[in-house]
């Protein structure tokens, strides 16, 4: 379930006391990322707004979403992986309706650079736009 | 060179704490740390000498027009300019830019003119110089520079022809930290009747500066690049030309008589300081340049020899902007790292207490010239230490092994 894999997440991360241990960590769940298809690998798939290159890609498997990402940073790359470990699964309406409040919660936001904060705001608005997209109308 | 504990009584920032860790400010070229002197000078003016300048007959204005007009012959002496008249107080380099641009565009520039621009410009040395272009129906034309980062000076005298007017190029540039030749530049524009506008953003931090040896028509600079406050900036200009340049805004202080018929304007320095003065502000100028001179001599040299050589030994690393017998380095330092983005690096140094920049700088063509997507930044300023440089390069590494 999302909130299980939220509270996963926040579990992971709430072991290291310093963020350069959480660094290490996003670092080292970036390297885990799944090799990104190279038919995804499009402009249209790229995320405006980050200072690093970050793509994300949505298949839809009877009404269950999973993602697909890269980055050409790697604490970017374990940021959006951590993202794609929490979403895959999550029918569109769950996405489209998430607060994404455990952000928060991990302190990602106010522990990145401004734009490092705009790049993350930008992913999350991207992985919602892709969700509403597979709501059927 | 002050030792450590006067140092941080003049820049408090500098024995400031991140995340537990000592402060290693390596951002200068963005802007640097501010001296007390500058911040007592901001405050008085704000809280006794708070008066609009030039016009009112009252003592607290004629003290506030005083602090004010001192400090352009302060920054006169600074620069080594001819006259007080050649000093013209902007909000920074961008708006004396934006000034030139226009003024010039309008004073000067004809359609199928040429202006030429060095190929390392900050933004704000090439932008305004496009936008002139498109307005005028002017040729914009670029001097390169070599795979070292070395402006290609043997290019120029092909590049200048019957109509080029001008060559706007950096003193240092931001990206490059390289000393750009310009005396040999203002020689051979000269003798092709171009103008030369100099970008001393970060060259005045670095180098002295004396503009009559220098022979450059113009040299602008920000404050908050060389202590100063925010919002602060020179122009300099020669006078003969400052005199035929049309003004850029109008109002305020920058007219002699106005009528419905006709207005005419302020002789200089005033003709280009419309509206209100940065009152509180531009006065910090002259405690800046009091600070920065009480610095010197600087650890800068031997800061550049140390990562230089440090550089140099690791082939992992490609620097940008490469030193030569006849070029000059300032302590700033651009690179790439093998296997290790410039963004991680930045974030990973940033939680060692050591600020760095990442990312374009301001930059985009130069990243294109290089092939690179970004790079990583670290900018030394006059109150840095050897020390710091040292605490710069084991941070660099431990962050390079936990990217790996």
């Amino acid at each position: 379930m999302l909130e299980d894999r939220k509270e996963a997440v926040i579990g992971e991360f709430s072991l290291f006391d310093e963020w350069l241990d959480k660094y290490e960590y996003l670092i080292e769940l970036g390297k885990s990322l799944p090799p990104f298809p190279e038919s995804s690998r499009t402009e249209e798939n790229l995320i405006k707004g980050c200072q690093s290159k970050v793509w994300l890609d949505v298949q839809n498997d009877a009404g269950r979403l999973s993602f697909v990402a890269d980055s050409d940073a790697l604490i970017t790359r374990g940021i959006i992986a951590l993202l794609v470990r929490v979403y895959s699964g999550c029918t569109p309406a769950e996405i489209a309706e998430d607060d994404f409040a455990f952000l928060d919660t991990l302190g990602l936001k106010e522990n990145l650079s401004p734009t490092r904060a705009g790049g993350l705001a930008a992913m999350v608005a991207t992985l919602k736009r892709l969700a509403r997209e597979q709501i059927q109308p | 060179m002050m030792n450590r504990q006067d140092l941080c009584a003049r820049f408090p920032q500098l024995s400031d704490t991140v995340y537990g860790k000592r402060l290693v400010y390596l951002d200068n070229a963005a802007t640097s740390l501010r001296p007390t002197d500058v911040v007592q000078t901001w405050t008085q003016m704000s809280l006794h000498h708070n008066a609009n300048l030039h016009r009112a007959v009252h003592r607290t204005a004629q003290e506030a027009t005083a602090f004010y007009e001192q400090t352009r012959d302060a920054v006169r002496d600074f620069l080594h300019a001819g006259a007080r008249e050649e000093i013209i107080f902007t909000s920074g380099t961008t708006a004396a830019i934006n000034l030139l641009a226009f003024s010039i565009g309008e004073t000067f520039i004809r359609p199928g003119d040429e202006i030429i621009v060095s190929e390392a410009e900050h933004h704000s040395n090439l932008v305004p110089w496009q936008m002139l272009c498109e307005r005028k129906g002017a040729v914009l034309k670029r001097l390169g520079v070599d795979d070292g980062g070395r402006l290609r000076l043997e290019d120029l005298p092909a590049l200048l022809g019957e109509r080029t007017r001008l060559l706007c190029i950096a003193h240092i540039s931001n990206v490059l930290g390289l000393v750009n030749p310009i005396r040999e530049i203002t020689d051979i524009c000269h003798a092709r009747q171009c103008m030369v506008l100099v970008d001393g953003a970060q060259g005045i931090l670095h180098e002295p500066v004396d503009v009559q040896a220098l022979d450059c028509d113009f040299y602008v600079f920000s404050g908050h690049k060389m202590f100063a406050a925010p919002g602060t900036g020179v122009l300099y200009g020669k006078r003969s030309l400052l005199e035929r340049l049309c003004p850029w805004q109008g109002g305020g202080e920058m007219i002699a008589s106005v009528s419905w018929e006709k207005t005419s304007y302020a002789p200089l320095p005033q003709k280009f300081e419309a509206g209100t003065q940065n009152i509180a502000g531009t006065p910090t100028l002259r405690p800046a340049i009091e600070v920065l001179e009480s610095l010197r001599p600087t650890e800068e040299q031997a800061i550049t020899e140390y990562l230089l050589d440090w550089f140099a030994a690791r082939n992992d690393i490609r620097l940008f902007g490469l030193p030569d017998g006849k070029t000059a380095k300032i302590p700033l330092f651009s690179i790439a790292v093998e296997g290790a983005h410039h963004e991680d690096l930045a974030l990973i140094l940033d939680k060692m207490g050591v600020a760095v920049r990442s990312g374009q700088m301001c930059a985009e063509p130069l990243m294109d010239r290089f092939g690179v997507s970004g790079m990583l930044r670290a900018s030394f300023a006059p109150y840095n230490t050897i020390e710091e440089a040292e605490i710069f390069v084991q941070s660099l590494e431990k962050a390079i092994k936990m990217l790996r």
